[in-house]
This record gives structure tokens, C-alpha cells and sequence, in this order.
């Protein structure tokens, strides 16, 4: 009935379309297309896909949501700068395939982004459309239709070619999007690149963070099936400043140039009484467990075992937090509590988490934060003291400060508690990498190519810009892939005549 | 990469050595670190191992193990020729040696095969070695011949007297430590249970000693923070701030609660891999 409906109020859109009438009165009359999403009572048993993605229907009718801005105010807020305006122009008039090619123009993996990147802070925070509604969650939905345009294609197996041969070696430490983005790049400038990987799957974040659920793993594989064809080598279990390290790399090696895209990789504690008793997991240990080594169908396919958590404590209010909780509430919990030090105003996680996350049952502490986390005889988590905050004056990041307000103590028994407080940048190639420079985080610094301190050497992501996005991370393994097209092209392959 | 199992041995009932193919990691490895290895990158899980010696020649590195779960059974049953699909390392600290004078080695149960190549550059380095060596009976005593051939005295415990002395490792250490002109420093490497009373004893002679850590490991690059300890008060990774640390400032009882955080599901798991082992005959032809 719905469908039909809408059905018929499409076609006297695009009748008025074509005849090139569709006025902007006519497009703030097409309501908001809803994403559909699995039941949300069913998915807290299963690890499948929560957003479903558009139909061809909904697509079409939310694209037409777009006015077509001269000044296009969505692509500034854009971290690459995606053609906005012009894809959904083209999916509104059903020009998929190059709908899809105008976003390829600036982003390598759009099945990803349209599906993590935080659209409603990025170019949906300027849309003209949400901003007349005086409504943000009203904006044109231009995370979901690159979604929908990256899905039709994901039977497409095209692979972009490799140029000529140039001679020169590239090496890329860490797979996660910003060494896929940089992989990809330098190859097709022709040369021979490597990427080295830690772990014994690739896809960083992508794999090992992210859950299913959100972002499934398949898309992920497919990406990196992609880079293989066109003759990226991917070596796993290679942890560079263990098994090699960059000088190495470069003096006994070969390589000429290195893109370090190590992420971030060092999870923070709170630094409270009891963060080591059993029970107590980082983000990180709790994802990894779950996703990379697949312990939800531990005894039934896979060896890595994970807590069976009735009640569970997630600190934190960012992506990361979310996915603990929602993959606690997966593997069985009854009660997951989210406990954040400030409002749910400056929870930097995604809207739409926040909202599935509301959904799946997990119960919101706002303006709470630990004092510590109480053991019993075993040392295994019984409960966690909490204090009630309020916040003061806005800090360094623009934020109101939470300040404890003291003498209101109070405890909530829980068998598992999860730390999802952020990551500090893993010491590991600042260890072993002379001469290159960090900043007093142990961030590396870069220069807007992404260049190092180091001639050859390049840095993007998260080892850069502390927990950042994919989008931000893909952008800088671009920009340093280019730089490095650059510097390869000016230096003289080897054994060539200088 | 895969890594081909070269020799294979089996040490005791329940200690196994391979040498395993790892031409980059037995170039870059030393003293004192460890590997992490996933036998099937499906549905493993990650444990990991010390590397027990490694020949640069042949591009290998020696592996030893007890059978104590699913996945050290498993690898077990691999035969010479078998291939393990994922290893990765050199990881950790390697182990800082110098002359100290008189070092005490003291190593317990499989925690003999950690402490070898230890042994093994402290005595290049020009020490006097003192190796205590305990097993809970003479079949699970492993590699007592390479550790004779390395120290300048040897003492060999077993819980029930089956050979050597009938004592723990924590009584001739002891002794050792009350002898004039005592130790200078000790390493200790077993159960987590006999590196936290070896610890005491040399803490009231005061006496500097390392134990090598062998908590639960994911990534072993600092990046979950699940092998974390409780370590003078604060939270260290083993897997990046060890493995070996100053054993007097260890808290021995969180960790060994931690070790034991997934008792159950390991047990289970183990049972019915023996289980599904019967069915399809793997266990006739060992
Ligand atoms: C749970 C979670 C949820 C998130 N959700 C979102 C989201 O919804 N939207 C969003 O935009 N962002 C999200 N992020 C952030 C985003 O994933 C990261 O910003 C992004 O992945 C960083 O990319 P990167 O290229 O820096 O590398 P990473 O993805 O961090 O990958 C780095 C890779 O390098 C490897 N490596 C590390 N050290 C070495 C070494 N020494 N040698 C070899 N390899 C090494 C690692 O194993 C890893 O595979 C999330 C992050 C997490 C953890
Ligand atoms: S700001 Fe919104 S309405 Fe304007 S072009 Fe961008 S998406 Fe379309
Ligand atoms: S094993 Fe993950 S941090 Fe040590």
C-alpha cells in the first residue's frame, strides 16, 4: 500500500522532472527516506547487517530531496571533497553507474564510508535541506545514497590498472584504509608496492574494530581483493621494528619510499583502582576477540574464547563505545550499561549508533563516570562505583568540562566492564625509527603532503592525527600517495645513469 | 606465508619441539622473545611462544610446547611437513645480557625451554651459571642435557623424587642464595605459581631477579592490552613492556587469576577436540 503510494508520488516527480519543473517546493514536500533496518528485537541475536540500505525507490525519492545549491555547501564539509551536489544530481535522474563514478573521483571505498563515516558532523551538517528545516536530522542523506550507488556495484569485479612499470619500490606499513587508499594510489602510478601487515588478516580498523553488524566484513575483502589484483603484495604478520624495521626497509630492502599508516593502536585506561582484575577488557581486546577471531561462534568455529557477560559496563561515548555495547548485547549480555562523563549533546559517536544502540536496550548513564571498578575474592569484576558529574566551562576541545560532583557515589553490579576511552599512539616505530619526529602525543609529524622528517617517508591516519575517521584516513593516504608519485618521479630508478 | 614444521620431537608425555620455517624471524631474533602463532587463520586462535633457538642458516626457529589445550594439542598433531599458517614476531624485549658474575637459573616445567637461549648468552657473556631445574617427575624434565653442558652447576628437582632431589626449585634456591658470596642476580622462568616463590625467597636476600611473563596474548603489539599486569602498583603490557620484568614488583596473584579467565571455555574446548579426535581415528597414529 505504502510502496504503491509512493510509487505513484515518484512518478509524478519525475514526469514533472523530466519536463524540467520540479521545483524546490516540490522537493522539501518528499519526506525523509527512513534507512531500513533488521528488527530490533531479532538482530540482538544475530551479528548480521543492521542497516539495509535503500531501495531503488527510496534512493531516487531522497536524492530528489536535494536542491541542487549553486554554492553546494555540503562538498566544504566533505574531508575529500566529494562531488556531492553532482552524485545525488545523478541518482535523482537515475544515472547510477556515474553517480558512482563521481564519487570514485575522491573516495576509493564508498561501501565503507557510507556506511561509518559520520555524515551528520561532516557535509550533512551544511546541507542546505536540513538547514531550512532547522533540523540537522533532515538534511539530504547523502551518506545512504553512496551507500545504495557502492552496493548496486558490488557485483562489478573491474579492476583499476596498473600503469608502466617504473622500477621503484613502495612500502605501506598497516592495511587500514589510509594504506589501502596510499596502496592503491602509488600502484597504479606504477610501481611495485608492499604492504605490511601486523596481524594475519588485512583491513586494520576495518577488521578488527568495526563489527559485522555495521560494516560487514565482506566489503572489507572485496576492497583488498581489489589492491591484490592490481598487484599490490600484501605480507602479513609483519610487524615493522620487529621483524624489519624502516630503516631496513629502505637501506637493505630497496624500498624507496614508506607510507606509514600504522593507526593508532595504544588503548587508554582510566588509570582507576581494579582496571586489571578479569573481567576488565579495552575496547580494543573486546572487538578484536570478537570480530578478527571471530569468539562469537567460539566451540562452534572458532578457538578465541570471550567472556559470557550477563552485566556489562561500556566507558565511553564515541563510535568505539557503541560497538562494545551493541556487541556485548550480541554475545548474550542482559544488561549493558554506557557510562559517559558529559551529555549525550557531546557523545562523539555516531547518530545513527546512538539511536541503534537506544534501540538494542543498552541503558544510558549520561554525566557518570568511574571511580573504580570493585573485584571479588577471585579478583573477577562484581560492581563499579561511579560518581554523578555536571558540566563546567568549556575546555581546550570546545567542550563543556565534566567536573565530579563529589559525595554522590554510587555502584552498579556488573560481571564485565569495557574501556572504551580512546587510543594514544602506539610507541612501537617511534621506538625503532631514528630521526623521525612525533609531536608530544607520539603522533607523527607531517607536512600537508604528509611528508615526515625522514626523506621517502610518509605518514597518514590515526599514527598522525590521533583517533580520527576512515575518511580522514583515506584522505591522507592519498595525499601521501601522490606525494610520493611525486618524489619517485623525480628520483632516478636505481642503477640508472645519473 | 605459510611455515613449514621441520624436526619434530616429542620431549615428555605432554612436551613437544619443532623447528618451524621463519626466515625473517630467526634473522632478527634474540635472547628472550617470543612469536605468536595462529595454525589456521579461520577459526585459531593466537598463542604465543618463546622462541627456543633459532638457526639463521637454515631459516628456522625452535618452538617448544606442553599439551595443555585445544590449540597446543592441535599443534601436537601436525606433523613434520605440516604447516602452521601464521607466525609472527620477533616479539618483546629481548633479554639485556651482560656479566653479572653468578646468575641463578632457576626454571620450572616447560619454562626450561624460555630459559635456555637465556642461559645459553649469559654464558657467552662470561658467566657463572647456577641452573635449577624442576619438574614434577623425571619424564617431564626437559632438556636437562643442553643445560648441563651449559652451567657451571647444575641442581635437578622433582616433586616426588623420581629423580634428583625430592624438593621445589624455591629449597636449593634458597640455599643457593644463603651461601657465602651470594648470587648476584637470578632469572626465573616456570609456573606462574614457582616465579612468585622463587620471588619471595630472593626478596629477602634481596637479590635482583627476572621472571619471564606468559600471560593471555591477542595481537602482542600493545594494541589490546589483554596480556596487561599489575606491575609495581600500575598496568604494563607484557607483550610490549616484557616479557621478562623485575619479579619483585609483579602482583603474581591477579596475574595468575587473569591466566585462568577462560579456564572453562579452554577446558571444553580441549574435550571436544579429544572428542572429535576419537571419532575420526587421529589419535591411533601418533
Ligand atoms: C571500534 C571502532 C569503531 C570506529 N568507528 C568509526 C566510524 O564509524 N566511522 C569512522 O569514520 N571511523 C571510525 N573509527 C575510526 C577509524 O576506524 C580509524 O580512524 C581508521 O581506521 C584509521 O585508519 P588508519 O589508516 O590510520 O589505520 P588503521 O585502520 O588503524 O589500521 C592500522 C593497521 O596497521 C597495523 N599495524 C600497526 N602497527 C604496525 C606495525 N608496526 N607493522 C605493521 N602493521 C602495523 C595494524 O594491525 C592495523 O591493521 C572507529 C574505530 C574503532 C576502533
Ligand atoms: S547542501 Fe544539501 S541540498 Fe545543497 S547540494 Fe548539498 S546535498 Fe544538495
Ligand atoms: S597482547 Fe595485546 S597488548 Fe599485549
Amino acid at each position: 500500500m505504502k510502496e504503491k503510494k509512493s510509487k505513484e508520488f515518484l512518478e509524478k516527480l519525475l514526469e514533472k522532472q523530466t519536463k524540467g519543473q520540479l521545483k524546490p517546493s516540490d522537493r522539501f514536500d518528499i519526506p525523509c527516506q527512513d534507512m531500513p533496518v533488521q528488527d530490533e528485537v531479532e538482530r540482538r541475536d544475530n551479528i548480521n547487517e543492521v542497516a539495509q540500505g535503500y531501495t531503488e525507490l527510496q534512493a531516487r525519492l531522497e536524492a530528489m530531496r536535494c536542491i541542487q545549491c549553486k554554492n553546494a555547501p555540503c562538498i566544504k564539509g566533505c574531508p575529500v571533497e566529494i562531488r556531492i551536489k553532482d552524485f545525488v544530481g545523478a541518482i535523482a535522474e537515475g544515472r547510477y553507474k556515474e553517480s558512482l563514478e563521481i564519487i570514485k573521483e575522491n573516495s576509493l571505498l564508498p561501501a565503507v564510508c557510507g556506511r561509518v563515516c559520520p555524515q551528520e558532523a561532516q557535509c550533512q551538517k551544511y546541507c542546505t535541506v536540513g538547514k531550512k528545516f532547522k533540523d540537522p536530522t533532515k538534511a539530504v542523506s547523502i551518506g545512504r545514497l553512496e551507500r545504495y550507488v557502492a552496493d548496486l556495484d558490488r557485483d562489478n569485479n573491474s579492476i583499476p590498472e596498473a600503469g608502466a612499470a617504473t622500477g621503484m619500490k613502495v612500502a605501506v606499513i598497516g592495511s587500514g584504509p589510509g594504506g589501502i587508499v596510499a596502496a592503491s594510489d602509488t600502484r597504479r602510478a606504477g610501481h611495485e608496492v608492499t604492504i605490511f601487515e601486523a596481524f594475519h588478516k588485512s583491513g586494520g580498523v576495518l577488521v578488527y574494530g568495526i563489527p559485522e553488524f555495521r560494516l560487514p566484513k565482506s566489503i572489507v575483502k572485496k576492497e583488498i581483493e581489489v589492491i591484490e589484483k592490481m598487484g599490490v603484495k600484501i605480507v602479513c604478520n609483519f610487524v615493522v621494528g620487529k621483524t624489519r624495521t624502516i630503516r631496513q626497509l629502505m637501506k637493505k630492502d630497496g624500498f624507496d619510499a614508506v607510507y606509514i599508516g600504522v593507526g593508532a593502536g595504544l588503548p587508554r585506561f582510566m588509570n582507576i583502582e581494579g582496571e586489571s582484575l578479569v573481567g576488565v577488557y579495552s575496547a580494543n581486546e573486546y572487538l578484536t576477540r570478537t570480530n578478527l577471531m571471530k569468539a562469537y561462534k567460539f566451540g562452534d568455529g572458532a578457538d578465541t574464547p570471550i567472556l559470557n557477560s550477563k552485566k556489562v559496563a561500556v566507558i565511553g561515548g564515541g563510535n568505539v563505545a557503541m560497538d562494545s555495547a551493541r556487541t556485548a548485547v550480541r554475545l548474550g549480555a542482559e544488561k549493558v550499561y554506557l557510562i559517559y562523563r558529559r551529555s549525550e549533546k557531546e557523545m562523539p559517536a555516531r547518530i545513527e549508533e546512538v539511536h541503534h544502540a537506544k534501540e538494542e536496550g543498552i541503558e544510558f548513564h549520561l554525566l557518570r563516570n568511574p571511580k573504580r571498578i570493585i573485584g571479588d575474592e577471585s579478583y573477577r569484576v562484581k560492581a563499579i562505583e561511579c560518581l554523578k558529574y555536571e558540566l563546567g566551562e568549556p575546555d581546550e576541545s570546545g567542550r563543556r568540562r565534566p567536573v565530579p560532583i563529589e559525595g554522590t557515589e554510587f555502584t552498579i553490579d556488573v560481571d564485565t566492564v569495557i574501556v572504551a576511552i580512546g587510543n594514544g599512539a602506539n610507541p612501537l616505530i617511534q621506538q625503532t625509527t631514528e630521526g623521525l619526529k612525533f609531536n608530544k602525543w607520539g603522533n607523527i609529524e607531517v607536512d600537508e603532503h604528509c611528508r615526515t622528517s625522514i626523506e621517502g617517508v610518509y605518514a597518514g591516519g590515526d599514527i598522525v592525527l590521533g583517533s580520527a575517521t576512515v575518511i580522514l584516513a583515506m584522505g591522507q593516504g592519498r595525499t601521501a600517495a601522490a606525494a610520493i608519485n611525486e618524489y619517485l618521479a623525480r628520483k632516478k630508478p636505481k642503477g640508472a645513469a645519473s | 606465508m605459510p611455515h613449514k614444521i621441520g624436526t619434530k620431537k616429542q620431549l615428555s608425555e605432554n612436551v613437544f619441539t619443532a623447528e618451524v620455517e621463519a626466515s625473517l624471524i630467526c634473522r632478527a631474533c634474540k635472547p628472550g622473545q617470543f612469536i605468536i602463532l595462529c595454525i589456521n587463520n579461520e577459526y585459531s586462535e593466537r598463542i604465543p611462544l618463546t622462541i627456543a633457538d633459532s638457526d639463521s642458516e637454515k631459516g628456522t626457529i625452535r618452538l617448544i610446547w606442553q599439551r595443555i589445550g585445544k590449540t597446543t594439542a592441535e599443534l601436537a598433531d601436525l606433523k613434520e611437513g605440516d604447516e602452521i599458517e601464521s607466525i609472527v614476531g620477533p616479539l618483546g624485549n629481548p633479554t639485556h645480557i651482560k656479566n653479572y658474575g653468578t646468575v641463578v637459573c632457576v626454571g620450572g616445567g616447560i619454562g626450561n625451554a624460555p630459559l635456555y637461549p637465556i642461559v645459553k648468552a649469559l654464558k657467552e657473556a662470561s658467566n657463572t651459571i647456577i641452573t635449577i631445574l624442576g619438574a614434577r617427575n623425571k619424564e617431564l624434565l626437559i632438556l636437562e642435557d643442553e643445560f648441563t653442558e651449559m652451567s657451571d652447576e647444575l641442581i635437578v628437582t622433582t616433586d616426588d623424587g623420581s629423580y634428583g632431589r625430592k624438593a621445589l626449585v624455591t629449597e636449593p634456591l634458597k640455599e643457593v642464595c644463603q651461601r657465602e658470596g651470594k648470587p648476584d642476580q637470578v632469572f626465573a622462568i616456570g609456573p606462574a605459581i614457582m616465579m612468585k616463590f622463587c620471588c619471595e625467597v630472593t626478596k629477602e636476600f634481596s637479590i635482583p631477579t627476572q621472571v619471564s611473563l606468559n600471560t593471555i596474548m591477542i595481537d602482542g603489539t600493545g594494541m589490546c592490552g589483554g596480556c596487561r599486569i599489575e606491575y609495581d602498583g600500575k598496568p604494563k603490557f607484557v607483550c610490549v613492556d616484557g616479557p621478562e620484568f623485575d619479579g619483585h614488583k609483579v602482583n603474581f596473584d591477579l596475574m595468575i587469576k587473569r591466566l585462568d579467565t577462560y579456564k572453562d571455555k579452554e577446558k571444553s574446548s580441549y574435550e571436544k577436540y579429544k572428542e572429535h579426535k576419537c571419532k575420526i581415528g587421529l589419535d591411533k597414529n601418533k
